[in-house]
């Protein structure tokens, strides 16, 4: 069981508030991500969960049960940190097994214990080396074998990927999702990558400037996004927003349109701009478009003829068109299917 | 041209850092050629050829006992050392992990403790171990040397300390160990290097304080500073059994430095380089 519970969490640094005011339900069993701009308290959060900070005020609830004052000992968590924090005097096989040695756990057990989670790993065959002379990769799973062979209440990550290459986070991103999956383990896991939140996340907590934006699962955020901030901040590329008459045509503050929303045809369209920058994916391709002074992104496919300087004509699916007020809250829900 | 210019310069600073070397060493190596000279060479003005003759050795180990105050001088090094490191680890372990906004103001008054002329709390000092017993005892004297070091001891900790991550330690944390088993199991292996050569220097720096061991000594606690001290006699100086003494205390800090000097430098340069 694991289930995680913050009631009015506040914690503060020298009177500035830095999460004024969090409340959150998380299932057992469930795959939250925090993900927000850097600065926006998401690993603050996660270490108030940890209980590696203390709370200011508020409660904090592990299956019901307050741990607000409790030490990170006493929670029955694991965690994995972005510089995997492994004990660099340790074997693989010592760093795996230190939690049960903690837990004076008995010797032939937990030997067991890390001979699973190596296998599951494919770390067996670097069990008697030092972390330094692993690879990236090799490291992240050593600090995810430390994590699993406790069997936790919950797994917490804070930005596990963001030391790996590009090439090597996308592996390591479907590993942590299957291993979620086999586990069924409640997951917390903070990014600023709004992609891995999108592909890994059961539901999305949105943060900014310690304060919850929303908290709903990954589609839900981008198709009815409960303001501009989560509106620019869940979807790739970003949304695109206009403001003052095009807006007011719509009656509101700004609208927002994704790039994925827009076609885009030689003439005949709503807006008309020039191509800016052609970026060509293959599968993809990306317009940036002038339209008057606003700068905005359209998404088409693979292979089109348009190029830099090309004039161009925009038009957005009419059901798509975001609208926001002038505090940034979103006016309507576009008619989704 | 560029080529020659940097041999050129690579020569002149080689020869400049062995005439240094060898102006830093020449007190050590004039005690040592005046120890094999005869009283009368040594007395009879600057030469650099002695006569090779260990007169004075024999002298001097005959006229004072010398394996006592060698002992005394291993007990109090080593045991003021192994002190201030029971005091110094958590001190600077607090410090390293867990600073307050005055946590800089500590570290510099423990520091200017050492910008203190010594001479200034003799007196206080003296009374102080006269009235406890202290005076003239092993105990004591270990005390003394511990007070005196421990401001460096937590300077040179804090600074090894502050270089070990921080989330290794907050893993052990999530891992589920104690305070203690973080210490042990954790930060004080990661910490060895630094410790060792906490250590060693700190061996040294006890080993060769004079101003407090010849005070606050006479006979039973008196290290080897005191044995050389008792050459140095009013009626007049014997200059080569001076010499022998002085080489005969010196030798063992010597050798210990020497046989350690890799694990020194790399500790006092630890941090420095990253």
């Amino acid at each position: 069981m694991g289930s995680i519970t913050l009631d009015h969490v506040n914690k503060s640094f020298g009177g500035h508030a830095v999460i004024p005011d969090a409340s959150l339900d998380i299932a057992d069993g469930e795959f939250v991500v925090f993900v927000g701009p850097s600065g926006c308290g998401k690993s603050t959060l996660l270490r108030l969960i940890a209980g590696l900070e203390d709370t200011s005020s508020g409660t904090i609830r592990l299956d019901g049960v307050d741990v607000t004052d409790r030490g990170p000992a006493q929670r029955g968590l694991a965690m994995v940190f972005q510089s995997y924090a492994l004990y660099p005097h340790m074997t693989v096989r010592q760093n795996i097994a230190f939690p049960l040695k903690m837990a004076n756990v008995e010797k032939s057990l937990a030997e067991r214990k890390v001979n699973d989670a190596a296998r599951v790993l494919n770390l067996t065959d670097y069990l008697d080396r030092k972390p330094r002379a692993l690879s990236g990769g090799q490291r992240q799973r050593v600090a995810i074998g430390r994590a699993i062979v406790r069997e936790p209440k919950a797994f917490l990550f804070d930005e596990p990927l963001s030391n790996l290459d590009a090439a090597l986070r996308v592996n390591m991103r479907l590993e942590i999702t299957e291993l979620h999956q086999q586990l069924k383990t409640t997951m917390v896991y903070v990014t600023h990558d709004q992609v891995e939140a999108m592909t890994m996340a059961d539901r999305i907590v949105v943060l900014n400037a310690g304060r919850i934006e929303q908290f709903g699962t990954p589609i839900e955020l981008y198709k009815r996004p409960a303001n501009r901030f989560v509106a620019g901040f869940i979807g790739s590329p970003r949304m695109n927003f206009l403001e003052g008459a095009e807006a007011a045509r719509y009656n509101a503050h700004a609208i927002g349109v994704r790039p994925e929303h827009i076609s885009i045809a030689p003439a005949g369209g709503v807006w008309t701009g020039t191509v800016g920058v052609a970026e060509h994916l293959g599968s993809d391709t990306f317009l940036h478009v002038h339209v008057g002074n606003t700068l905005m992104t359209v998404r088409t496919e693979g292979e089109n003829a348009f190029k830099h300087g090309d004039t161009v004509s925009l038009t957005p699916a009419p059901d798509r068109i975001y609208r926001f007020d002038r505090d940034g809250k979103t006016l309507n829900a576009p008619s989704l299917n | 041209m560029a080529h020659a210019a940097s041999t050129q310069r690579k020569i002149g600073m080689t020869i400049l850092a062995w005439v240094v070397a060898l102006l830093l060493f020449f007190p050590i190596l004039y005690t040592l050629i005046t120890s094999l000279k005869t009283e009368g060479e040594a007395a009879a003005g600057f030469s650099l050829i002695p006569s090779f003759t260990l007169e004075s050795y024999r002298d001097v180990l005959a006229l004072r006992d010398y394996f006592r105050p060698f002992s005394n001088s291993v007990i109090i090094s080593v045991g003021s050392t192994l002190l201030a490191l029971v005091l110094a680890v958590p001190a600077a372990w607090a410090m390293a992990f867990t600073p307050t906004p005055r946590t800089r103001d500590v570290l510099m008054w423990m520091l200017s403790t050492k910008m203190m002329p010594a001479a200034g709390v003799l007196v206080p000092m003296y009374l102080i171990f006269l009235y406890t017993g202290l005076l003239d005892t092993l105990f004591g004297l270990t005390l003394i040397l511990t007070l005196v070091n421990l401001p460096i001891v937590v300077w040179m900790l804090y600074t090894y300390f502050k270089e070990i991550p921080v989330d290794i330690l907050e893993a052990a944390r999530m891992d589920g160990a104690t305070l203690g088993k973080e210490l042990v199991y954790v930060l004080l292996p990661m910490a060895v290097p630094g410790i060792a050569s906490t250590l060693l220097l700190n061996v040294i720096l006890a080993w060769n304080e004079a101003f407090w061991t010849l005070r606050l000594s006479t006979t039973n606690a008196a290290p080897l500073t005191a044995f050389i001290a008792s050459f140095s006699a009013p009626q007049g100086q014997f200059l080569a059994k001076l010499s022998a003494a002085s080489i005969l205390a010196i030798l063992p800090i010597v050798l210990l430095g020497w046989f350690s000097q890799r694990q020194l430098v790399r500790g006092l340069t630890f941090g420095a380089v990253k």
